[in-house]
């Protein structure tokens, strides 16, 4: 037998190169690269369509769009500030609710609980975040009106009748009813963020503070301080859901599109207004507005992030304390 | 003379759970010098020295048995005030550990946990730390930058200056220059020196030729139990004890 021309073989699991593995890592490069890409031209197509779409309405309007009240599809005229001060004042009131919720839960749960009722209670904030909004909506429109309508808001008009807030007749639906569900929407993204940045925050700060005579509490507060950039972070996370909500806010706020004083009044955001008239939007320049508002909607997110981005960059960076400077 | 003795613990056990991490330990550290507390790692040292503020009340599961004394004061006593206690025991960690504010507030903290605000105090009282620890010429023109951005050494400096500012009577370091090279460990220990004469200060430390640079009374100990103390130069030159002396000569650890 001649073996002449045979090839030596190499011992089973022998590590060999294949010829093409450096292609191939190339390939791989460039491939992930395209599809980064991908994503900015994705984006930049939906603005291109977006803008496309509002074109009409802004040459019919232009800044008057933002600041007109009058939403008239029979004399076709369109202003959007109802929706935008909806969205504002929806937006608004669900953080001031969720803000403390959502951070006194996450204190207590990385600062205080016990392992056991943390690991129980993240589960179920967990869980909360991840119900669809239509559930919180039908909650909201089923459950929570008529609560608000019986025993809240005639308690409130009752006590607090003489501000401007809450005056008005007791719908049930309206903007409170609004930012209560936004509010309960946002705290499991609050609460388990914060919760996360809180432990991820180094102990030996805790102890540094605890080693100078500071109380569990003040320990406590160093930690939150430390955090303080994160929370932000969370705080601005949840105000983009609260923001970009339609579902449930479409089923509770009452759709209105009338500017009022009164958290007890219907009104309408830019997100429901849009759910709620895109099918029937008949006129060119109808669609036309409503499409504009989708753009305002975008756009307000994204000075949002931008907002937020730089005071992060302020919080963790840049922070000084002038009057130190002796 | 006798010097006076500023921290002194008697029979004192410690035990995590069922883990008997101190053992029946019984040291006298005299007032206005500095101890060292040496020993092989996993002995106790941290424990011991974590003993004297009462920072072990954190950890769950945590029992003790006898007693520790400071300043006359009995600390596992029952009504005791652990917060009070604390402000009187300053305390350096062996990773430096500012707080994510700015120099001064860094220093200030400690002062206005006790109601210091006016600002003409405060900042009295951060430059003589500061200067203590000798940190001021570094940093003078710049406290209102994040203590962050400082180097591991000065860090660790202005932790010690955090720990001066509430002017304790005892400052406990656990291995306080062991994160650091070899220069900035220099200036800790000549840091260490020069504020004996202020303070009483308990430095735990694996080095034992730091603990022979800078201590006056050195004390050793093994799997929880205090086998020798005594005056630095003697300990290291005559020790009483077997087990020191193999230590000290390498012959483990
Ligand atoms: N939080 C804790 N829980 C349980 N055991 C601990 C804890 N901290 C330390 N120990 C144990 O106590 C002993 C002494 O630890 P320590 O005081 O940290 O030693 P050293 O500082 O001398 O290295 C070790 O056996 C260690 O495993
Ligand atoms: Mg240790």
């Amino acid at each position: 037998m001649s073996g002449a021309l045979t090839v030596p073989a190499l011992p089973a699991g022998a590590p060999r190169r294949r010829p093409g593995a450096r292609w191939a890592d190339e390939a791989y490069r460039r491939g992930l690269g395209a599809l980064a890409l991908l994503v900015f031209v994705v984006v930049a197509l939906i603005v291109y369509e977006i803008a496309r779409g509002a074109g009409p309405s802004i040459r019919a309007f232009g800044w008057h769009f933002l600041v007109g009240t009058e939403w008239d599809p029979v004399a076709d005229r369109y202003g959007a500030l109802p929706y935008v001060f909806g969205t504002a004042v929806s937006s608004g009131l669900a953080m001031l609710l969720a803000l403390p919720l959502g951070l006194g839960t996450a204190i207590y749960l990385a600062e205080l609980a016990p392992h056991r009722v943390d690991q129980a209670v993240s589960f179920v904030v967990e869980l909360l975040a991840s119900i669809p909004s239509i559930v919180y909506g039908i909650w909201g429109l089923f459950v929570l009106a008529p609560l608000l309508r019986t025993l809240v808001e005639p308690w409130l008009i009752q006590h607090f009748g003489f501000l401007p807030l809450f005056q008005g007749f007791p719908f049930g639906i309206g903007m409170l009813n609004a930012g209560i569900v936004l509010a309960i929407m946002v705290v499991p993204t609050i609460a388990s963020l914060s919760r996360e940045i809180l432990l991820a925050t180094p102990p030996s700060l805790r102890e540094a503070a605890l080693a100078l005579g500071a109380t569990r509490a003040e320990a406590i507060a160093v930690a939150v301080d430390a955090a303080r950039p994160g929370i932000l972070g969370a705080v601005i996370l949840a105000l983009g859901r609260a923001v970009g909500e339609t579902m449930a806010v479409t089923m509770v706020i009452g759709n209105s599109n009338r500017i009022s004083a009164s958290l007890l009044a219907p009104g309408s955001t830019m997100a429901s207004v849009i759910a709620n008239e895109f099918t029937e939007a008949t006129g060119a320049l109808y669609l036309s507005a409503l499409v504009e508002i989708a753009l305002v909607l975008f756009a307000l997110t994204l000075v949002m992030n931008a907002f937020a981005r730089l005071l992060v960059l302020w919080a963790t960076g840049g922070r000084s304390d002038a009057a130190g400077a002796a | 003379m006798k010097p006076e003795i500023r921290i002194r613990t008697h029979d004192f056990d410690l035990f995590y759970g069922a883990h008997h991490a101190l053992k029946s330990v019984s040291l006298e550290v005299p007032a206005n010098s500095v101890t060292a507390i040496i020993g092989p790692s996993g002995c106790g040292k941290s424990t011991l020295l974590r003993s004297f503020n009462r920072m072990n009340d954190l950890i769950p599961g945590v029992r003790v048995r006898g007693r520790v004394e400071l300043s006359g004061l009995d600390v596992y006593a029952p009504g005791t005030d652990v917060v009070e206690l604390r402000r009187h025991v300053g305390m350096v960690f062996q990773r430096a550990n500012p707080f994510p504010k700015s120099i001064f507030e860094n220093v200030a903290y400690g002062l206005r946990l006790l109601g210091v605000n006016r600002r003409a105090e405060l900042e009295a009282r951060v430059e003589t730390s500061l200067r203590r620890a000798a940190l001021w010429e570094e940093v003078r023109d710049r406290l209102g930058r994040s203590a962050l951005a400082l180097s591991g050494g000065q860090q660790q400096r202005l932790c010690i200056a955090r720990a001066l500012a509430v002017e304790p009577e005892v400052v406990l370091m656990d291995e306080p220059a062991s994160a650091l090279d070899p220069t900035a460990t220099a200036r800790v220990e000549e840091l260490v020196l020069e504020l004996k004469s202020r303070y009483t200060i308990v430095v735990v430390t694996h080095n034992m030729q730091q603990a022979a640079r800078i201590s006056d009374t050195t004390a050793f100990m093994m799997v929880g139990e205090l086998v020798e103390v005594g005056e630095t130069r003697s300990l290291f030159t005559r020790p009483r004890q077997k087990l020191t002396e193999d230590y000290i000569t390498g012959r483990f650890g």
